[in-house]
């Protein structure tokens, strides 16, 4: 193993997914360090769930690469299953079997015993406030139960990389801020979390490193206040794979700004002093 | 939500060892049990459809096919549970689509086990569901006048062949249930098979009064060995040819479809 794996949760390299024609993942690289929350921030439909399905083996990629928690994402899938677990809109539990149920059965699935599986079942049940629910079928649970559910279905062995997709989608504010808490306490606990969501204040709240992507591309990446700041200032530095891409960009700046932006040859980056919040916005958007 | 109580179990320091490939089926198989329990509906078909099936054609042709009833009953009663049986096999099918559809599927594809288990798991259950069917006919056929020559062992042997041969022909519908979108469509392809198929065979008639272009078919349909073989079991004569067929046939479904059912599996997209 070398030095990268071991700081490093997800390594990927130029990721693409093609359904057909359409590229849902266009050539995504990223790097997420172990032990903090990676969040994907954009509407629906902009290749986020594609992106999260294709690191937690769902889905083949069409081209590129990728590490999850130093294995290789194809040639290892089986460790990268060993590592990780996945929650959302997805990966779900059985509805017609009762909470409990459903994680005895992932307990004895992941290689628990069966009293093991009990006493781990009933722990989480304890710990995410769903005692009172164990027996019942998990259709009869509301909204913000449904999700602890299937949140501690995802946990019933500690994975090391837990992908959240939209945690929190649907919730009332209450529910929302238990779902939070979970994953802050999981994170204090040493997991990495990689989620999406649609909500800028779940990723500002949440998020050690904040991740827009749109149209299959990532098209920002820092910390919360690195993106709230390179809108603030009104200036906006992006860096480009290629010079046409460059001077598309720029022509299309040129336009929107009525002025020219600043295009740096050598790094492929430009950059734009705003002095229009909404625009700034709307360009990054 | 106290965050002493909530961070306590959320890390284990243990891993449990990787469960192995029958333990991750049995618990499959478990698991549809437990749902057999929340929606007994489910054993409708397996309950309901072999009585109706059975009373239907047998007092529907059996005069008119052999003349009474009583004699018909004895011929008929292999067949209806051969296509009775095949015809429920594509359940598996659709309890598999629904599995995708709601979402469970995508997690136990992205655990770490056997990755097969889950589909064998369902198919044990399935066998299980296939024997109350034919335990349920069986028992009903004897109520109403049904005489096994071979005795009971013959139907115990019968039984047996008609368990594997659906047990095979059930892969077909696992990869129905993974590649075909809706439930709907799932259904109607199944029943568009599964019609001819059944019917088609030597189930209600001796394939000899057919046009010739039809007895062609009808000598080549799988079910047409099983029913055949099913009935030579049952009031003992001698079917070994068949039974051969049979096995050729069931190993050929499982390696074929078995394999097709597990690449699409991998790949679902």
């Amino acid at each position: 193993m070398n030095q990268s794996n071991r700081t490093y949760a997800v390594e990927a390299d130029q990721l693409v997914k093609a359904f057909g024609k359409e590229r849902a993942v266009d050539g995504i690289s990223l790097k997420v360090p172990k032990g903090i929350v990676y969040g994907f921030l954009r509407p629906n439909g902009a290749g986020k769930t594609t992106m999260i399905r294709m690191l937690a083996t769902l889905l083949k990629p069409t081209e590129g690469q990728a590490t999850v928690m130093g294995h290789d994402l194809i040639k290892e899938a089986d460790e990268v299953r060993r590592s990780i677990s996945l929650t959302g809109q997805f990966a779900s539990v059985d509805e017609e079997l009762s909470g409990r149920e459903n994680l005895v059965f992932i307990g004895r699935l992941v290689g628990f015993s069966r009293k093991e599986a009990k006493e781990r079942a009933d722990d989480l049940l304890a710990a995410f406030n769903l005692q009172h629910a164990a027996k019942r079928q998990v259709k009869k649970y509301s909204g913000g139960m449904r999700r602890r559910i299937d949140i501690a279905a995802s946990i019933v062995i500690s994975p090391e990389l837990l992908f959240l997709d939209k945690p929190t989608a649907g919730l009332d504010p209450r529910s929302r801020n238990e779902v939070w808490d979970i994953i802050r306490a999981l994170v204090r606990k040493g997991t990495t979390v990689f989620l999406t969501t649609q909500y800028l204040e779940e990723a500002d709240q949440l998020a050690d490193l904040i991740g827009v992507i749109d149209r299959g591309v990532l098209i920002a990446e820092g910390t919360s206040e690195e993106l709230k700041s390179s809108i603030g200032i009104r200036s906006l530095i992006i860096e480009f794979e290629n010079e046409k891409d460059l001077d598309e960009t720029a022509s299309i700046f040129t336009k929107m700004f009525t002025q020219a932006p600043e295009v740096d040859r050598t790094h492929l980056s430009l950059s734009v002093t705003m002095k229009d919040q909404s625009k700034a916005a709307k360009a990054i958007g | 939500m106290e965050n002493n109580s909530l961070e306590k179990p959320l890390i284990l320091e243990e891993r449990p060892p990787k469960t192995t490939p029958v333990n991750a089926a049995l618990t499959f198989a478990w698991r549809a049990l437990l749902r057999i329990r929340y929606i007994p509906e489910q054993l409708f078909d397996v309950t309901a459809f072999p009585i109706i099936f059975l009373l239907m054609f047998t007092y529907l042709f059996g005069g008119a096919i052999s003349g009474s009833t009583g004699e018909y009953l004895n011929f008929v009663l292999p067949g209806i549970l051969v296509m009775t049986v095949s015809m429920i096999t594509m359940y598996t099918g659709l309890d598999l689509n629904k599995d995708i559809e709601k979402g469970v599927f995508d997690r136990f594809r992205s655990l770490p086990i056997w990755q097969p288990a889950v589909l064998v798991g369902a198919l044990l259950v399935d066998v299980v569901r296939y024997s109350l069917a034919s335990t349920i006919m069986i028992t009903l056929g004897y109520i109403l006048g049904f005489r096994a020559e071979a005795g009971f062992i013959g139907v115990i042997l019968a039984v047996l062949v008609i368990l594997f041969f659906s047990f095979s022909l059930s892969w077909v519908w696992t990869i129905l249930g993974i590649i075909v979108r809706s439930e709907k469509a799932l259904m109607a392809i199944s029943m568009m098979l599964l019609f001819p198929l059944t019917f088609l065979s030597s189930v209600f008639v001796d394939p000899s009064t057919m046009p010739n272009w039809l007895q062609r078919f009808v000598e080549i349909n799988p079910i047409t060995f099983v029913v055949d073989a099913s009935r030579g079991l049952i009031h003992g004569y001698d079917v070994t040819s068949e039974l051969l067929t049979i096995t050729y046939i069931s190993l050929g479904l499982i390696a074929v479809f078995g394999t097709l059912t597990m690449y699409f599996f991998r790949n679902k997209e």
